[in-house]
């Protein structure tokens, strides 16, 4: 097996650094990809960045407060969610299985949840913990369909017996489990008459069953006829092969093209490794496919900023507070903030991130990062070794070529149109 | 500055060369669109901005039947009283925050179209809007209706502009695209030579699209800095627009409408040759607790509507702006056990402008008589649309539907 190493490593995880993408060229392709898919040992890296202990709820303690407890409780939400936004953008910089890193954030877009409705940072990072914790698609599937930050995102506990309230279950089959055009609108009512009856309880951090207002009758759901609950609609709908299907779609969009449709033969090779997500992506990166689509994919500005940092060894934790607040915010206006999906179609992608105000923020990000070090003397060349660039165009190359400043070489570099695409 | 000063400056600024575009590419340049700002002696062309509430925004509590019994009856918690509702006439209403379009109303500067929707209506959220924006409801389309017209007419580069940060599919052409210009500042880092930055805004012969276009990005923000960087100050501060708390799911669009509205009334006060406009204002899918959200939404509409047209009323670009608003779809007739409505089907279409005739078009949809729970359309939404490719683009509407004739109304003065 054969392929460009690099592409690999910009794809599956962050951003590799120079020492990374060295280790890598020396063993090749193949045996890449396996340490990338299946490393060995713990992640050392990740153990300075354990999951944050963010105490319970502010609202959880209380359900009914007064003004003054409300704004006090308020404050306390909007300091953990802080605090979590933080811990994850270290947490993915200082990873060594970048992979499975990327992997986390790329289901965080699919079952895209947003906290400005959730509002509540423990919902979100139990959450978090299900993506992470969860061995393959089904498992997810069957924890997110009770995972009481998905359910109050989508109404599932205002979902009743006697009226019933479909968001959730609209979505599960169109944006999380099948797709469009793979269910009929009678499927949609039937899967939400299955999800009735959860309840949330702020304070366990979970939903819980009323019988009282659960549909117990028989539903239709895609052809089969059931009692169906929330597990039993899952497994339903993940022995369709319209779901095996969506999801190696959906890896395609984000890991290999956001423009071309993935094609039959590598979506067949994907489905077979279905519902092991890391296997499918080891499908997809040993596929020809693949390497055709180097050079155009767009990354994202988490894709960015983290990739990034971990090539200047930058690492948020180590960032004045000020300056990490600054680049959390600039995550918010280039539209990526981490918990914050903008839809519950998750983000966008491709051209979409390429706007001329993106191109302001980003310079003003990148200096700020930039800051963060005191290089020494720099050559175009080494800038192109630091950020992984295979080779600069002439235009990128005669403007970096005029400047002197070390930190203002970095800087043109990571806004440079071939750091944005890979 | 003044609409006139600015011109002058436009023009001695020398912001009339043309940027190249890479082949193909996506169309980003802001400095062809500012280059081709209008000479004075030319009468000002119709200008159409339309207006996306993403959601599926309840057209029920927004032009209201307060005189039908079954409103009543299917929302004991969600229907408005009769004596709250501003009434348009013995049986329809608008929704109580919306004191400005009921100005408008009684100016008769806003038409409501009622009932719109498309044959066997989807109701996934992004399905639906992408029937709204590509102007096909039965097969998926990869143009939308202003893009096919950006097509049919050559249009330059700047004739349609969106100031969200993602392009609508509604302004995507097989061969032109429109421009997506962000609202949040132009303010370029102080620390930043501009010469380099336009460098690097160069494409370069044979660069992959995507790279080319990352690379015009930069040529866009140079341009839009030099030329209308003053325009910061009609917007406020990114700060002060960003992020608000929004109770419903998220479907996309955006949350700062007056600010993009403020940045379209700039355009066409400095007479840049743009004909439409694209902005957005999200948060509409209210499964639960509707009252006040929607109420919230509809509040922030109205203001950033009604000031917009008051503004524009003011001058002769102004006078011959058109506003079209429209939502995905509507909501279910029957509320549901949360205080809130689950995804429905027509709703009205609101037109408002100087040229606009006001008044209801189209006729209400019965409450009783109804598909599956969900309204049933009276007006094809390719009709709406086609009336407005006719008076406000002066084009010929049955070239844009893909083979849809659609019957014209009569909205616009001549």
């Amino acid at each position: 097996m054969t392929g460009d190493v690099a592409l690999l490593l910009r794809r599956a995880g962050f951003g590799p650094t120079a020492a990374e993408l060295a280790a890598a060229t020396k063993i090749g392709y193949a045996a890449t990809l396996m340490t990338v898919t299946a490393p060995a040992g713990p992640d050392i890296g990740a153990t300075s960045a354990p999951l944050p202990q963010l105490g319970p709820d502010a609202y959880a303690a209380n359900p009914n407060p007064s003004t003054e407890q409300r704004a006090a409780a308020d404050k306390a939400r909007e300091e953990q969610a802080e605090q979590l936004t933080r811990w994850w953008l270290d947490r993915m910089t200082v990873a060594d299985h970048q992979a499975l890193e990327k992997l986390i954030f790329f289901w965080h877009g699919h079952w895209a949840t947003s906290i400005r409705k959730v509002k509540s940072p423990q919902l979100m990072l139990a959450q978090h913990r299900t993506l992470r914790s969860a061995p393959n698609f089904a498992d997810m599937a069957r924890r997110m369909v009770v995972d009481p930050a998905l359910v109050h995102w989508l109404d599932g506990q205002f979902n009743t017996r006697k009226a019933p309230n479909e968001n959730l279950a609209r979505e599960l089959c169109e944006l999380f489990m099948l797709g469009h055009g793979h269910y009929t609108e009678t499927d949609v009512k039937e899967a939400g008459r299955a999800l009735t009856g959860w309840r949330l309880d702020l304070k366990a951090e979970r939903v819980v069953l009323d019988p009282s207002a659960r549909d117990t009758g028989s539903k239709t759901v895609l052809g089969a006829q059931a009692e169906f609950t929330a597990r039993s609609l899952v497994d339903l709908l993940l022995r369709q092969p319209a779901c095996a299907e969506f999801i190696a779609g959906r890896l395609w969009f984000r890991y290999a093209s956001s423009t071309e449709p993935i094609p039959p033969a590598t979506r067949d090779r994907m489905v077979a490794a279905f519902p092991a997500p890391m296997a499918m992506l080891r499908a997809l990166f040993a596929d020809d496919a693949f390497q055709a689509t180097a050079g155009t994919l767009v990354k994202q500005p988490i894709e960015w900023m983290v990739g990034a940092m971990r090539q200047l060894g930058v690492r948020p934790a180590n960032i004045p507070r000020d300056t990490l607040t600054q680049l959390c915010d600039g995550l918010g206006g280039l539209g990526q903030r981490p918990f914050a999906p903008p839809s519950v179609g998750g983000w966008p992608a491709g051209a979409a991130w390429l706007t001329s105000a993106a191109a302001r923020l980003k310079l003003s990000l990148a200096g700020k990062l930039a800051s963060q070090l005191e290089p020494g003397r720099l050559t175009p060349e080494n800038v192109a070794a630091i950020l992984c660039v295979d080779r600069w165009t002439n235009r990128t190359y005669a403007v970096l070529r005029k400047v002197d400043n070390p930190r203002m070489l970095l800087t043109l570099g990571l806004v440079s149109p071939e750091y944005t695409v890979t | 500055m003044d609409a006139l000063t600015r011109r002058r400056f436009l023009l001695a600024s020398g912001v009339t060369g043309a940027a190249t575009l890479a082949a193909g590419g996506g169309a980003l340049a802001f400095s062809r669109l500012l280059g081709g700002a209008a000479s004075e002696a030319e009468p000002p062309a119709d200008t159409l901005v339309l207006v996306t509430l993403y959601g599926g925004n309840d057209g029920l509590n927004t032009v209201i039947p307060y005189a039908d019994p079954a409103y009543h009856a299917n929302r004991p918690e969600l229907a408005y009283p009769g004596e709250r509702v501003l009434p348009l006439d013995d049986e329809l209403g608008l929704n109580p925050v919306l004191t400005g379009l009921k100005r408008l109303w009684d100016g008769k500067r806003l038409a409501i179209i009622l009932g719109v929707g498309y044959p066997r209506p989807d109701r996934s959220h992004f399905r639906s809007m992408d029937i709204w924006q590509t102007g096909v409801p039965d097969v998926p389309a990869t143009t939308g209706w202003i893009g096919r017209w950006l097509d049919d007419t050559e249009a330059p580069v700047g004739t349609a502009v969106s100031f969200e940060p993602v392009i609508p599919p509604l302004l995507v052409g097989r061969r032109r695209i429109g421009s997506c210009i962000s609202y949040q500042g132009l303010d370029m880092p102080p620390w930043v030579d501009p010469g380099l930055v336009a460098e690097l805004g160069r494409t370069e012969p044979g660069e992959p699209e995507m790279s080319a276009r990352a690379a015009s990005a930069y040529t866009d923000l140079i341009e839009l800095q030099r030329v209308i960087g003053g325009v910061d100050e009609a917007t406020g501060s990114p700060k002060a627009v960003a992020e608000p708390a929004v109770p419903a799911t998220g479907t996309g669009g955006e949350s700062a409408l007056s600010a993009q509205l403020a940045l379209v009334a700039r355009c066409v006060e400095v007479g840049v040759p743009t004909r439409v406009y694209s902005v957005s204002l999200g948060g509409f899918d209210t499964h639960a607790d509707e009252l006040p959200t929607q109420e919230l939404l509809l509040r922030q509409l109205d203001t950033a509507l009604s000031s917009f047209a008051d503004r524009m009323a003011q001058s002769v670009a102004g006078r011959r702006v058109t506003v079209v608003v429209y939502s995905e779809f509507g909501r279910r007739v029957r509320a549901n056990a949360s205080d809130g409505t689950d995804h429905g089907t027509a709703g009205p279409v609101l037109v408002l402008g100087q040229r606009v005739v006001g008044g209801f078009y189209g006729e209400q949809p019965s409450l009783t008589d109804l598909d599956h729970g969900d309204l049933k359309a009276t007006t094809d939404f390719r009709d709406v649309l086609g009336s407005i490719v006719g008076s406000v683009l002066q084009a010929d509407p049955s070239r844009y539907f893909e083979g849809y004739e659609p019957r014209l109304l009569p909205l616009s003065t001549g």
